[in-house]
This record gives structure tokens, sequence and C-alpha cells, in this order.
């Protein structure tokens, strides 16, 4: 009973090698983006991490790589690596030599995209995913291989084999089953001043492999969709039909006000009254517009790996607006899983304003589902 | 199935039958047994056995069973039960917080064979089963004093069932006192999820509380969760980590001192039985699962009990019916008195086969045989985790330098990272040596590639030795070859199957009319499938 359809079909791999990421972290220079850091890291001796985590992954998947053809970038952007594994890869594009810049990324990005590539691995940074999410946002499934300094976004495996794994798993799957994940990255220049400011910069499609990503998650009995589906039902019965409610970005909000089919902007924060989306993507001065007629309550998630649930990506709600709000109109909402894959790290505010994150600090109750709820430290 | 004694590996192959389902063997006309008429004389007295049933409940088509002769059932059963690894066929360490320990076959004879249990009818009146009301009556005694509470009901059918019903005697405790805010449990994510669940199903909102990077749970957070909302907590110690909750009075003071009822999940008490008592520790409820501590074979989602136990104040909301003694009568019976009872939550007296187990294990244990389960138990845990913690990848997280009790929550995340080799890898591979899958854990997954170990009593130091040897194997292949590992099993009834989700309705058939139906609609699919293809070239 119950065959396996393998299919014949030969898949399509993209890879791009971005070959200075990681030169920055050995000798301490916090990051590789601009000319003239990567001078500086070169003249310090500094190796590129990336060729060598990106020959890790392809030897997973060489194991079939009959089955793949791998689409790259000349030289050191992907054909070195791909060649030393035993590909024949096809090469596209060109490079300048040694000269390599992001502008090669994004093209290369744009390119694999319109080869039709079912998987483009990318090795690098959270730079690097910057540059892909500019250039092919969500219309491609990515996996970073891990080789930059800085990997704040939760667009790449736990390290270069998993990756390897991840990929493999993906491409030999029939379901190819995606989910979206954060681009995250911090200023560089404040980084190195020792001031961390992550931002938001969009999300990617990312293999739904979840035991093999960062943040680990894995399959359980009940799916995301019954859980989405919980914390609606439960945000339905919680927020009044004449409050507001202003829903912060993220792909769990996004999909909670799709339940009511509601389509939110996925980096914006929205403002819904009754059933209705009375605005999009509002800055911080449209909210306070809204908030002199109406009460109001917050809908915000976890951004990110670190679990920040205000200041990350959602600064539009602004300490001024929480205040007006008050703390008890402020609902969290984020899956167990979510919750678990934080490792008993608590939930962080850095809204800018200490009496504010003050405030918000203690424990918080996180809605997991429909009366369904976490207690939380917040720091 | 010759051992090295050496390496302590087994060369293993299971047997492999190719089994058809029960459902493609069927012959139209084959029958198993020929019922036979009902007598004439019979049915003039009774009547027709059919008119006793509603006309829209009776069928108007026979049901499409499986038409096979009884030699064939037989054959068919057998080769599945030789496809299969289970307590009485390995060493069955594998599934940890089940406590599978070995149940002496004596049971059966008393539980199953024997005509006082096995030809009775739950229908008969209480003066005709007094030996088996009597078994009941004293395993609550039993109990009683093995867990200091005052009063057991053994309807439920499950560890969950028990949770449930607790809830729904907690809530009526607290209505019956006016107090009807109380509207939330609070559990932890280490405590069986039948402990959110059960007072789910019962209507309560539930928070969990998450481990903190020690793996404790915080107090603190409790102490934050907790209000004049909360109806009580559910909390299972030690937790699904083998850690026992050093702070669990705190928890339990602090909770009565909010009006709420304290609630301890003893499902496996294996650790415990005679050095503690969920009484003493200021609870208000508990329940045993006596399919796990108390010997009573798991029988596959059958015949378990959640033994639920409580204190005098709580008693009176407890299922009917309960198994009284009368002392001027001298005669056991059958309470149903009980106006503030929430009722029944399962058919009759619950499964009693189960309890005539139990009290049979208990009775050959006696008191002192009982406390040298829990420390054989312990001890035998501390025995197995020094010995895997050797093993390359192993790790094992959270309360370091502390001692766990009966079960460890392990974790192969370093195997993971070094070789790409996880838990569900070694797991599969674990059948070639004629072992038992391993339980991970409970979703989701805090604990990253997980396997959750419990080698109870039953085993001796040369089971544990081999157990760890098999282990140690794979964590060497894992490193040396990890392809190898990673598409096991080799020696199994079948070999590496891709692991579809449980949420792919239009793939997976739970029915064979689902089977036939969902087979029939993947034939159609297929066919416009490969019209499509053909169109396109």
């Amino acid at each position: 009973m119950g065959s396996i359809v393998v299919s014949n079909t030969k898949k399509k791999l993209g890879l791009i090698v971005n070959p200075v990421a990681g030169i920055g972290g050995r000798v301490g220079l916090k990051g590789s983006d601009g000319a003239s850091i990567l001078d500086e890291a070169i003249q310090l001796g500094a190796i590129p991490e990336s060729p060598q985590r990106a020959s890790e992954a392809l030897r997973v998947l060489a194991r079939i790589k009959e089955n793949i053809d791998l689409y790259c970038y000349p030289f050191d952007m992907g054909e070195s690596e791909a060649r030393e594994c035993g590909f024949l890869p096809i090469v596209v594009g060109s490079i300048q030599r040694g000269h390599t810049t992001s502008e090669d990324t994004f093209r290369a990005a744009q390119e694999m995209r319109d080869i039709g590539t079912d998987l483009l691995l990318f090795a690098g940074g959270d730079g690097t995913a910057r540059d892909i999410y500019r250039s092919v946002g969500r219309t491609l499934t990515v996996l970073g291989i891990p080789a930059g300094v800085k990997m704040h976004s939760a667009v790449f495996a736990l390290n270069a084999r998993n990756a390897g794994e991840a990929a493999l798993t993906f491409l030999t799957d029939s379901d190819q089953a995606y989910v979206e994940e954060e681009v995250m990255d911090i200023d560089e220049a404040s980084f190195r001043r020792g001031v961390v400011a992550a931002k938001l910069y969009g999300y990617l499609r990312v293999p739904q492999a979840q035991r093999y990503m960062q943040s680990a998650k894995s399959g359980g009995f009940q799916t995301e969709k019954q859980v989405i589906q919980g914390m609606a039902s439960e945000l339905a019965s919680s927020i009044e039909k004449d409050c507001l409610s202003v829903y912060g970005p993220g792909t769990t909000t996004r999909d909670i006000l799709a339940e009511f089919g509601l389509d939110k902007t996925l980096l914006g924060v929205d403002v819904i009254l009754g059933d209705k989306i009375v605005a999009r993507d509002v800055n911080e001065q449209e909210l306070l517009d809204f908030l002199k007629a109406k009460k109001a309550k917050i809908v915000v998630t976890i951004i990110g790996q670190q679990g920040y649930i205000f200041g990350r990506g959602n600064q539009q709600i602004s300490p001024k607006i929480i205040q007006r709000v008050g703390k008890d109109n402020i609902l969290v909402v984020a899956s167990k899983q979510k919750l678990a894959s934080l490792q008993g790290r608590p939930l962080l505010v850095d809204t800018g304003n200490e009496t504010v994150d003050a405030e918000l600090r203690g424990y918080m109750r996180v809605i997991t589902g429909y009366k369904d709820y976490v207690v939380y430290r917040v720091n | 199935m010759p051992r090295d004694e050496k390496t302590l590996l087994r060369k293993f192959h299971e047997a492999k039958w190719d089994e058809q389902i029960i459902f493609e063997m069927s012959v139209p006309g084959e029958r198993g047994i020929l019922v036979r008429e009902v007598e004439p004389s019979v049915s003039k007295k009774v009547g027709e056995v059919l008119d006793s049933i509603p006309l829209a409940l009776r069928r108007k088509s026979p049901p499409k069973l499986p038409e096979i002769n009884q030699m064939r059932v037989m054959r068919h059963f057998l080769h599945l039960s030789q496809e299969t690894m289970g307590a009485d066929l390995t060493i069955d360490i594998s599934e940890g917080t089940c406590t599978m320990k070995y149940s002496p076959k004596v049971q059966e004879h008393v539980a199953a064979r024997h005509p006082g249990i096995r030809e009775i009818h739950p229908l008969q009146p209480a003066e005709t089963i007094q030996g088996t009301l009597e078994i009941i009556y004293k395993l609550e005694q039993f109990l009683k004093e093995i867990s200091g509470m005052d009063k057991f009901s053994f309807q439920p059918g499950g560890g969950a069932q028990a949770a449930y019903t607790a809830a729904s005697v907690i809530r009526a405790y607290h209505a019956s006192r006016g107090d009807t805010d109380r509207t939330e449990t609070i559990t932890t994510m280490f405590s069986h999820p039948c402990d959110a669940a059960g007072p789910a199903t019962a209507g309560f909102k539930v928070v969990t509380l998450m481990p903190n990077e020690e793996g404790y749970v915080d107090v603190d957070a409790f102490k934050a969760a907790l209000s004049d909302r909360t109806a009580a907590i559910f909390i299972t110690n030690p937790e699904d980590t083998g850690i026992y909750n050093p702070r669990i009075d705190e928890f339990v003071r602090a909770a009565h001192k909010a009006g709420a009822l304290c609630y301890y999940d003893q499902a496996n008490a294996n650790g415990m039985l005679g050095i503690t008592r969920a009484r003493d520790a200021g609870f208000d409820l508990c329940h045993f699962n006596l399919h796990k501590t108390f010997s009573v074979p798991h029988g596959s989602m059958g015949g378990a009990v959640g033994a639920l136990g409580c204190t005098n104040d709580i008693a009176k909301y407890f299922p009917v019916p309960r198994v009284e003694f009368d002392r001027k009568k001298k005669a056991y019976f059958l309470d149903y008195d009980a106006p503030e009872s929430i009722g029944k939550v399962r058919t009759f007296m619950g499964n009693v086969q189960s309890l005539v187990k139990s009290y049979t294990w208990i009775m050959q244990h006696g008191a002192q045989g009982l406390h040298e389960v829990a420390v054989c138990s312990v001890l035998n845990n501390q025995y197995m985790l020094k010995k895997l913690n050797e093993i390359p990848g192993v790790v094992v997280r959270y309360a370091p330098g502390k001692r766990r009790l009966e079960q460890v929550r392990y974790s192969w995340e370093k195997l993971k990272a070094d070789t790409g080799v996880g838990t569900d890898d070694v797991m599969r591979r674990m059948a070639d040596f004629g072992l038992q899958h391993y339980w991970t854990s409970h979703h989701p997954w805090v604990v990253p590639e997980p396997f959750t170990l419990e080698p109870c009593e039953s085993y001796s130091k040369d089971d544990i030795d081999e157990y760890v040897a098999v282990f140690r194997q794979i964590s060497k292949e894992a490193y040396e070859n990890p392809e190898f590992v990673k598409n096991a099993p080799y020696n199994s009834v079948v070999h590496k199957v891709p692991n579809p989700s449980i949420d792919e309705p239009e793939r997976i058939a739970v029915t064979w009319r689902q089977y036939l139906k969902k087979k029939e609609k993947a034939r159609e699919g297929l066919a416009t499938r490969q019209l499509t293809v053909e169109k396109t070239h």
C-alpha cells in the first residue's frame, strides 16, 4: 500500500557566494559592508569564511548532484566552490574577479529567479540577505549558509552542513513547503561604535525544514495554521467592536488578520476598526491622530530571533503611543514554538524611552492560542 | 539472536511479512464463525432482539467488514505481532515518561482468565460481584496510603481523562463556594500536555509557564500568572526532563494563598513510591496512571486507568458510582448517593481488568517492595545517565550538577551539529539492533533533537549496558559515516520512509473507506496531470 512517487525531473539550484562575507569577523571589525572596511580587513590578514562554508554545504548536496542543475556566478562567487565539490555548474553572469560588490549579489539573485531555480542557496551574512531581499523579495525560496559576521536574520541554517541538509530535503521533497522569516540587520557604522540598532528589512521565503534552522522549530501536532486560527479567535473575543486595534509588523499578525479576510501589510503598522482595515502602514503621527478619537489596543508579535516585541521593526509604535494606549491594552501574540526557540531568554523591549521600557518590563501574558497563554518575562 | 559479548550488540533482523491490510484479504462469503439463529423457544420468550433498538438506529445494510476465516485471521495478526517491538520483546527503556516496566504474567491469569472476572457483567447486582468490588475497594485503600489522599476514583480511562475529571471537579468545588470567576488554570511547559488539555477541554483558559535557561519553572513567572481567576495549578513533578522542581512548596503555598487548588500529575510516580506523597507536599488532588507505575500494560490506547485521588474537601464532587463497604452488612456496594457529584465520566466502573492487574502487582510487592521499585528505578537512571554522558554527541541540558529522578530528557544537538545526524535518524537506526524506537519529546521541542529515556526498575545492569552499547555504536557510525545512519533502518520491517506531516488530509487515510476514496481521487488527479503534461508538450 502507498507508494512514493519520485520525480525524475532535475531540480534547479541557484548558488551565490559572497566571497568577502565574514572577512571582518576574525579580525574584529564587526562586519564587512563597504569597500574601506574590506581593504582594512584584507590588510589585517583576514581570510573570507564563505568559500569554505559554501563548500561544506555543497558536499552534502553532492549526494544528489546527478539530479541537480546548479546555476552560479563565475569564479569565487560560486563556480569555484561548485567545481571543488564535484558539480558541473552552469555559470551565468559576469563579475570583476576579486572586486565583487553587493550589486553582483543583487543581479545574481534576479538572474537565478528568472532562470526559475527551485531554491537559491547563498553564503553570507545579514548584508547578503538584505541584498537578496532587495533583489527578489519573496518571489523565490532561498536559504542562507551562515558565513557572515552578523547573522540576526532568521534565514540562515544552524551551520553550513545543516544548510546542505535542509536544501537537500527541500529539493527532494515533493511539497517544497516554505515559511517566511525575518531579514534583519544592524547598522554596521553604529555597531562598530558599540551601539546595536537592529532593523527589520523584510521577509524571505525559506524552506520549511524548520528543525534545521537556527531558531529551531519542530513539526507539532498543532499546525501553524491551527495556532494562527486559535490566536485569531482569542483576539476576536478580547477586542471590542468599537475599539481600534493597532497591528504591528510580522507574519504572525499578518496571518491572524488574513483569518478575518483582511490583507495586512507585512512590514507596516496597520489600524483596524471592527472588521475593516482603516489605515495601512501608518507612521507615528498618523497613529497619534487615530488615538485622539478612540480607545485602542496594540497587537504585536516577536520580531527577530533575539525576542524583541518593541523597538525592532515596529518603531512607529513609539513610546508616546505605548503610553497613550497603556500596558494593559497591549496584546502580544506568539506561538509556543517561537517562545520555546528563545531557550529561556526573556522577551526584549527597546523603545528608546527608558520610562516606557521600565513599565513594560516584568511579566507579560502572551497569547499563544484560543484561551491559551504563556506568562513570560520581558526585559 | 546471538549477542557479541564484547560489543554487546546483537545480530538482528526483524520478521518481515509484507502483510496486507485485513480489508484487502476479504473474500466475499468467507466466514470465521457461523452465528446460530435464535432458537424459537428463546425468541418466543424474549421477543425479536432487534425490536429493542429504535428504528432510526438500525443499519439498513450490513457493515462492510472483512470476510475471512478464523485461521487466516490468526495468521494475519500473528504476522503483525512479529513486526512489532514492545516491552515483552525488547529492552524497552525507550519510552521515557511511559514507565515501560515488566508486567508479571500472573496478572493476566487473574484479570483475563479468572472466571470471577472474565464472566461477570457490569450490570450484575452488587451482591453477586463482591470479590471484584473487594479488589477495587482494597486497591483504593492502597493508593490512599501511597498518596496520602482520602478518596480515589477509578473511572477515568487514562491520565488525560483524569486531568479532565479533576478540572470538572475543581470547577464544581469553586462553584459550590460561589466562586465562579475562577476560569483559569496554570501549568508548565515540561508538565504532561494533558495538564493543559484536560482543563482546556473542561472549558478553562490555560496559562503555561516556560522553563528558564536552567530548565526550571520560574517561580516569579508563576506568581505573576497567579490571580483570583486561577482555579488550580496542574503540575507534573519531576517534569519531563526528570528534574524535580526544588521550589514546589513555594508554588503550592502561593497557589493556596490565591485560593487555587493544586493538582499533582503523578502519571509516572515510579521514582517516588514510598518516598514522598502528594498529600504531604500540600496537593489537593493527584493521579496515577495505573498503566505506568502500577504495571498495567499500556494496551495500545486501551485498558488504561488514570486513578484520581483527592482530599475529603473535594471528594463529594467525585464521579459516581463509588465502591464502598457497609460495615453493618459486611458487604461492598455501589454508592450513587452523591448529590454534588459531577456525574459519570465513563460507563460502569471503568476498566476493571486493569484495576485487578494493579491490585495483583501491588500485592506481589508489598510496601517494602514498592519502596524498592522507586530506589531501583532512580538508581538505574543514574547509572544510565552516567554511561550515556560518555557517548560523543549526547548532551544533557539544564540543572547542572543536579540529579534527575527516574528519567532524563537527553539531546543529540551536538551530534546533529557535528555530523548532521539528528534524533530521528538515530531512532530509526535503533531498530537494526532489535530495540524499540525511542520517544523524543512533546511538541514543540524545547530541548533540540531530544530523546527521553526511562530505565525503570525492571531492567538489569546487563540490559542497560546493552542498550547503551547500541547508542555508542550509532554515535560512532554517525561520526564515521553519517549517511549510513541517515538511511537506516536496514534490518527492520520497512526501510526508511518519508515522514509526512499528519496535516496532509489528501494523502493520509485513517480508515479503509477513506483510503479507497482518496486512492480513487488521486488516480483521477494523476490522470488529469498527465493529460496536462501531454498537452503542454
